[in-house]
């Protein structure tokens, strides 16, 4: 049997075997939960492993690295019996794995997971742990008003937020200088832009759009320009997709693709390879969420003289649209989840509590992300980037969650294909909004 | 030792635990694959036996046939492209100079995972730094192509890895039947006066028949199976474009949190291999075995 063949029947065999152990009793064999039966050992002193979970490598996402195992190594210091291994993946792999674990009862004692939409399987699934307790005790107050909600369903948290995010556009001084070119105030400034670049050979916009997301901004910061700050959560709301703006907002992204706004094959492009585009000078814009910001602030494997020359700034006002410039798109990104099914639910709950506030502390510190938890920024010397993305935070208008974690998990999947299907101008806008309401309509 | 190997003991007791093995992993599996196709199962929640009706949604899902047509398409490409591996097997079999280096480089490739083979197709068909358009550019291609982003192209652009990927698997196995054949054969033909031409065409390829058909089995059902290195190069995308029905098993279960549809594709996946195989040797199948001695 030859290797192809042999890597698909693993993966047939893997599925139906992750399956199979979903009905039994074993949580072997998935690769994941090392977490040991301690069966009739003693209640005090008896050492508990704990596993977690998370989605920051080292490669691309060092700060938070770093965070996660600094906070991880206090909490081992100050609870002697307590073990925590730590599970790394990228972003996507991350959310498969997720999938896969839960299907056989074998989620991280703690992980990570997204709001709303996401994780709404889980939570029907009995697959998270309620946490209202730490809610309304250790973390009382501690959270930026409006986060935790995202997270909620029927008045129960079942994730603890750790960040919020904003999606600005970053952009290279550098390359701006040398065109002459200012930081737009509106659509029009920036279709000057783009035609200024282009007509000097610079790839205007850097996008990743084989991870949909990324390209699910564009649609999302058109769409509410055009038609103001509520139109994308009503949409999803009444599962309609045929408001007149919804399909202008397509056509505007068609537009941009036919400006050449973006770099050359971006549907083929992840979202890590198009950012070393922009890492490297190539590309004068990037259009990505404040969990970038370290990037260009304090990550030292990122040249100095790289990181002073990205500034960041808002999406420009549509003429005639009704959405402002402080309408952001973004949300509290990533949460913490208990697994309902924790063999030490007691510690895994008290690790949570620890590890968000000392997230709360540390990233604005030490990683220059922005934490779902109250921040005083006063006291402490910080990157000016944070800071502006930060007052931009506390003066926006709104902050419109990102469609795809809006919507439920097939919708979501639909609306990455349509979304690349538009910029690949396999679809018409009219055809974009009107197949997007069709599966938002099947409510799944 | 022939006494041990008729005790039926021994034989149950040798063959048992590749058995259990083979049975925990693959047929186990598969049979449950079969049964949550029938279910609706979000792979969380209780499950709903539905009957057949993931397999009637899936006759009419167009993106499940739009997945089917590609990995056929994998499939006809893969078995064309066996021939000229057959070609570069008789030439190696033949007593050229450097033989063993040419192996050697076929083999490579097979050596290498599907993971790093995607990696390094990645940089090459990368849109304005990979080898590829550099290559045209300085050709003076005015517009290079975007491989992996155009639906047009992003087929094609997968299948030469695959293609690079198991040359040497196919090349190694022609190599190794046609250097089975008795040598005598060869040299009484040579005797009566064929040429080299004749002998490979009239006596080694037909020799090799049987080995050739199971290679034949071995390329469709491969392609139509297809999965890792498209589901790291593209993903199936853009817009489902170089999806294939194992990436698309792939999204409904665990992306789409449909696990009884998913098996249900799974499910049906087997049965199209399964009646791939048994097409492909009722098309082959010859009267008689091939043989000059």
């Amino acid at each position: 049997m030859n290797r192809k063949s042999m890597a698909v029947l693993m993966l047939l065999a893997s599925l139906a075997w992750i399956l199979a152990a979903c009905g039994g009793s074993a949580n072997t064999g998935t690769g994941g939960n090392a977490t040991p039966q301690n069966g009739g050992g003693e209640q005090s002193g008896e050492q508990v492993e704990l596993h977690l979970m998370h989605l920051w490598p080292e490669g691309s996402s060092l700060a938070q690295y770093n965070l996660v195992n600094q906070i991880v190594d206090e909490f081992e210091q100050a609870n002697g019996n307590v073990k925590i291994t730590i599970e790394v993946l990228d972003n996507e792999q991350y959310k498969n794995k997720l999938k896969v674990l839960s299907a056989s009862n074998s989620l991280p004692d703690i992980g990570f997971t997204w709001a709303a939409g996401f994780m709404e399987p889980y939570v029907n699934g009995n697959e998270f742990a309620n946490l209202n307790e730490l809610l309304e005790g250790d973390l009382k107050d501690q959270f930026v008003g409006g986060t935790t909600e995202a997270y909620s369903f029927d008045g129960n948290t079942y994730a603890l937020p750790v960040e919020l995010n904003i999606v600005p556009f970053y952009y290279n001084k550098a390359i701006f200088e040398q065109y002459n070119l200012e930081v737009p105030e509106t659509y029009e400034d920036l279709k000057n832009i783009i035609q200024t670049l282009n007509d000097n050979n610079v790839t205007p916009f850097t996008l990743g759009a084989k991870d949909a997301w990324t390209a699910s901004f564009w649609y999302m910061y058109l769409a509410e320009r055009l038609g103001g700050p509520e139109l994308l959560d009503e949409a999803v709301a009444s599962n309609t997709f045929t408001h007149p703006d919804l399909i202008e907002a397509g056509r505007e992204l068609q537009e941009l693709v036919d400006m050449n706004a973006f770099i050359k094959g971006f549907n083929g492009l992840s979202n890590d390879e198009s950012k070393t585009e922009f890492l490297n000078g190539n590309v004068a814009m990037f259009l990505m969420g404040t969990w970038e910001v370290p990037n260009y602030t304090t990550n030292e494997e990122i040249p100095q003289e790289f990181r002073d020359s990205v500034g960041f700034f808002k999406f420009p006002v549509l003429e005639g649209g009704k959405g402002g410039v402080d309408d952001w798109v973004g949300g509290p990104g990533v949460g913490l989840f208990v697994s309902e099914n924790s063999d030490h639910p007691a510690e895994a709950k008290q690790f949570a509590s620890h590890f968000v506030k000392r997230w709360g502390e540390l990233s604005v510190t030490e990683a220059g992300v922005i934490p779902a938890t109250k921040v005083d920024t006063e006291t402490i010397d910080l990157p000016q980037m944070y800071i502006d993305l930060l007052n931009e935070l506390n003066v926006a208008n709104k902050v419109t969650l990102y469609l795809d974690v809006q919507m439920k998990p097939v919708a979501a999947e639909a609306h990455y294909n349509l979304v690349q299907a538009l910029l690949g101008k396999a679809v018409t806008p009219e055809e974009f909004a009107q197949q997007q309401e069709d599966v938002l309509q099947e409510g799944k | 030792m022939n006494k041990v190997m008729s005790n039926k003991l021994v034989l149950t007791l040798y063959v048992l635990p590749a058995l259990c093995l083979l049975l925990g992993i693959v047929y186990v599996p598969i049979v449950y694959t079969g049964i949550y196709g029938l279910m609706e199962w979000n792979g969380i929640s209780d499950m709903k036996f539905i009957g057949l009706d993931n397999y009637q949604k899936l006759m009419s899902d167009s993106s499940f046939w739009n997945s089917a047509k590609h990995s056929m398409y994998f499939a006809i490409l893969s078995t064309a492209s066996l021939l000229p591996y057959l070609l570069v097997a008789v030439l190696l079999s033949g007593n050229i100079r450097g033989v063993n280096i040419f192996r050697k480089i076929y083999l490579i490739p097979m050596l290498l995972s599907s993971v790093a083979i995607a990696q390094l197709w990645l940089k090459v068909y990368h849109p304005t730094s990979g080898i590829l358009n550099t290559f045209l550019e300085s050709l003076g291609v005015a517009k290079t192509p975007a491989w992996l982003a155009d639906p047009n192209l992003v087929l094609g652009a997968l299948f030469i890895p695959i293609l690079w990927q198991y040359a040497g698997f196919y090349i190694l196995i022609y190599y190794a039947a046609l250097k089975n054949i008795p040598q005598s054969i060869v040299e009484a033909a040579r005797i009566d006066g064929a040429n080299a031409w004749q002998i490979a065409f009239r006596i080694k390829i037909p020799l090799i028949s049987e080995v050739i058909k199971v290679t034949v089995v071995l390329a469709v059902v491969g392609s139509l199976k297809y999965f890792d290195l498209i589901y790291i190069m593209t993903d199936g995308g853009p817009n489902q474009a170089s999806e294939v029905m194992a990436s698309y098993m792939y999204h409904k279960a665990f992306r789409t949190f449909d696990f009884g549809y998913g098996s249900a594709v799974g499910f049906f996946l087997l049965l199209i291999c399964l009646a791939a195989t048994w097409l492909i040797r009722k098309l082959t199948a010859s009267k008689e075995k091939i043989q000059y001695s």
